[in-house]
C-alpha cells in the first residue's frame, strides 16, 4: 500500500516535470535541423547556431535585453536597498506609508501599471516638452525599474530585521562616521539579501514583455526605430508564424545559461549552509 | 547637513511617489475624463453599456478562476509530495519545477503553441483548449512555491493523531491537511488568479487572437490610443486587484513578502 503509493508519487512529480520541459526540450531538439516548423526534421545540422549569430534582428535584440537588464537592475539595487535601510530607521507611520506603496506595484496587474506609466509619460510629454514624445530608453527603463525596485526592498528588509542593533553602536562609539559604520557594518551583514534582490530585479527585467511594449521608444542599439527586447522581438515574430528557426539555437544557449546559474546557486547555497552548520557545531562545542 | 540613516528612503520614496502613486491618479484622472479634458462619466457608461466590454470581463473571470482551479488541483498534490519525506527527499527537484521560469516567457509561451500545432491543437480552431494549456502550463509553478512552502510547515503530528483517532485518509485530509495548508492555497490562488485575468500573451498568441481577455482590452485601447477608456478599464483591473487581496489577506497576513523572496 505505501510503496504502491510512493510510485504513484514518482510517477505523478516526473511525468509532471516531463511537461513542464516538453515544449523547451522539443525546440532545442529541433535546433539541429533547419526546417521552418518543429516537427520536421530534415536532417541534423549546426546550421541554425550560425545563422543565430549572423541574425543583426536578433543579436539587437539579445543585446538591448542585457543592457537594459543589467542598467535597471543596478539601480533598482540601489534604490531599493537603501530605500529598505532608509525606512527601517524612519518613524513607524513613515515605514507604513513606504511599505504600503511598495507593494502596489508588487500585486499590481502589470497591465495596469504599463498603462498608467505610458499616460504618465505622454502627459509629461504633451504639458512639459510641448507635445514632444518623450518614449525612448529612458522611459523604458523606468519602467524596468519601477517593476523591479520593490522587490529588492522587500530581499532587503528581512535581512535588516536579523541585524544586530549593538554593532552598529559600537562602531559609531569607536569613532566611526555614520557612513562608514554603515558601509562597513550594515551593508556587508545585509548583502545575502541585496544580492538576491539584484537577482530578481534581472530576472524580472530579463522577462518583462508588457512595461517594454508600452514605455518603449526609440533608440538604443539599433540607433533608429522602435527598441526591441528578446520578448518584444518574439511576440512580434510569433504573432505571425512559428518561432524563428533561428531562436531554437537560442533557446538552447539561454538554457545552458539558466542551467549553469541555477547549479551555481544550488552549489553556493549548500556550501554557505554547511559552513553555517559547522559554525554552529563549534559554538556548541565551546559553550 | 548632518547625515542619518532615514535620508536614504528619500530618493526610493520620490520615485515611488513620481512612479507609482502619480501615474495612478492620472489613470483615475484619465478614467472620468472625456477627450478634451473635461471631468465626464462616458468611459464609465460606454464601459457598462458595450456588452462586448463586458463580455470581456465575463469571459476573463471564467478563464482566471478556471485556471486557478486547475493549477490548484495540478499543483497541490505536486506540493504534497514534494514536500513530504517519505515521497521525496531530493530539494533539487523542487528548483526544476521553477527553473523554466527564468527562460524567456514569450519564448516559452510560442514553443507551447507550436509544439501544439504539431499535436494538432491548433489554436484557431480550439482557441479555449489552448489557451488554458498555455495558462496552466504558465502559471503552475507560481502555484508551485506557496503550496511546497505551506506543505513543509504542516504539523505531522496533528496529521497522526487524526488517523490514530480513527479518521479516514478522506477525513485526516479535509479535517486536518486540507484547513492547514488553506494560507498556501490562498496565496497560489491570488499569484494566479489576477495574472491570468489580465494577461495579454498567452491569450493573444495561443488563442491567435480569437479570445479577448481583459488584458488584451487594455492593450487594444491603448494602441487605439483611446486613453480614457483603457484608463477605466486599468481601474476595473485595480479595484478587482485590490478585491483579491482584501480576501487573501484574511487568510494570509505576510502574503507579499514571501511572493519574492520564495523566489532565490
Amino acid at each position: 500500500m505505501v510503496k504502491s503509493k510512493k510510485i504513484f508519487a514518482g510517477i505523478y512529480i516526473y511525468l509532471l516535470l516531463f511537461i513542464m520541459y516538453l515544449p523547451i526540450l522539443v525546440l532545442i531538439a529541433f535546433s539541429f535541423t533547419e526546417a521552418t516548423n518543429v516537427g520536421v526534421w530534415t536532417g541534423f545540422s549546426f546550421n541554425l547556431y550560425a545563422r543565430l549569430f549572423q541574425s543583426k534582428e536578433i543579436m539587437t535584440a539579445l543585446g538591448n535585453t542585457l543592457i537594459i537588464a543589467f542598467i535597471s537592475a543596478v539601480i533598482s539595487t540601489l534604490l531599493g536597498t537603501a530605500g529598505a535601510i532608509g525606512a527601517f530607521y524612519s518613524r513607524k507611520r513613515m515605514v507604513k506609508a513606504i511599505e504600503g506603496v511598495t507593494q502596489i506595484p508588487i500585486v499590481n496587474a502589470e497591465i495596469v501599471m504599463a498603462l498608467s506609466l505610458t499616460v504618465l509619460f505622454v502627459f509629461v510629454g504633451s504639458v512639459i516638452f510641448h507635445g514632444q514624445s518623450i518614449f525612448g530608453f529612458w522611459t523604458l527603463l523606468i519602467g524596468h525599474v519601477v517593476l523591479s525596485v520593490p522587490f529588492v526592498y522587500i530581499s532587503v528588509r528581512p535581512k535588516l530585521m536579523q541585524l544586530d542593533p549593538h554593532l552598529y553602536e559600537a562602531a559609531l562609539d569607536l569613532g566611526a562616521t555614520p557612513q562608514k559604520a554603515l558601509w562597513k557594518i550594515i551593508i556587508p551583514q545585509i548583502m545575502p539579501g541585496i544580492l538576491s534582490g539584484f537577482l530578481l530585479s534581472l530576472t524580472l527585467s530579463l522577462d518583462d514583455f508588457i512595461i517594454t511594449a508600452f514605455t518603449r521608444g526609440t533608440g538604443l542599439l539599433n540607433g533608429e526605430g522602435t527598441i526591441e527586447t528578446l520578448s518584444t522581438l518574439v511576440q512580434a515574430k510569433i504573432k505571425r508564424g512559428p518561432i524563428p528557426p533561428e531562436m531554437r539555437a537560442l533557446t538552447l544557449i539561454i538554457f545552458i545559461v539558466v542551467l549553469l546559474v541555477v547549479v551555481g546557486i544550488t552549489l553556493y547555497r549548500n556550501k554557505t549552509r554547511s559552513v553555517k552548520k559547522i559554525r554552529k557545531g563549534r559554538e556548541n562545542h565551546e559553550f | 547637513m548632518n547625515f542619518k540613516r532615514k535620508y536614504l528612503a528619500i530618493p526610493y520614496g520620490v520615485f515611488l511617489a513620481l512612479f507609482v502613486i502619480i501615474p495612478i491618479l492620472l489613470i483615475v484622472y484619465y478614467a472620468f475624463s472625456n477627450a478634451g479634458g473635461q471631468l465626464s462619466f462616458d468611459s464609465l457608461v460606454r464601459f457598462f453599456s458595450s456588452t462586448t466590454k463586458l463580455n470581456v470581463l465575463l469571459v476573463s473571470f471564467f478563464i482566471g478562476i478556471l485556471n486557478t482551479l486547475l493549477c490548484l488541483l495540478i499543483g497541490y498534490p505536486l506540493a504534497y509530495f514534494l514536500a513530504r519525506k517519505q515521497y521525496n527527499t531530493n530539494t533539487v527537484l523542487v528548483l526544476l519545477f521553477v527553473m523554466p521560469m527564468w527562460i524567456n516567457f514569450v519564448l516559452r509561451t510560442g514553443a507551447t503553441r507550436d509544439l501544439l500545432t504539431w499535436f494538432g491543437i491548433n489554436g484557431g480552431q480550439h482557441p479555449y483548449l489552448a489557451t488554458m494549456v498555455g495558462m496552466v502550463y504558465n502559471f503552475l509553478p507560481f502555484t508551485i512555491l506557496p503550496l511546497y512552502s505551506t506543505m513543509l510547515k504542516l504539523d505531522q503530528s496533528q496529521i497522526e493523531a487524526a488517523s490514530d483517532l480513527g479518521a479516514n485518509p478522506f477525513q485526516v485530509f479535509t479535517k486536518s491537511i486540507l484547513p492547514q495548508s488553506l494560507p498556501g492555497i490562498v496565496s497560489a490562488a491570488t499569484m494566479v488568479f489576477m495574472p491570468t485575468m489580465s494577461s495579454y500573451v498567452i491569450s493573444d498568441v495561443l488563442s491567435e487572437g480569437k479570445i479577448t481577455l481583459f488584458g488584451n482590452s487594455i492593450y487594444l485601447n491603448f494602441s487605439n490610443s483611446q486613453w480614457n477608456d483603457g484608463s477605466f478599464m486599468a481601474l476595473i483591473m485595480l479595484a478587482i486587484v485590490g478585491i483579491t487581496l482584501l480576501i487573501s489577506r484574511r487568510f494570509n497576513k505576510d502574503d507579499f513578502a514571501s511572493r519574492g523572496s520564495n523566489l532565490w
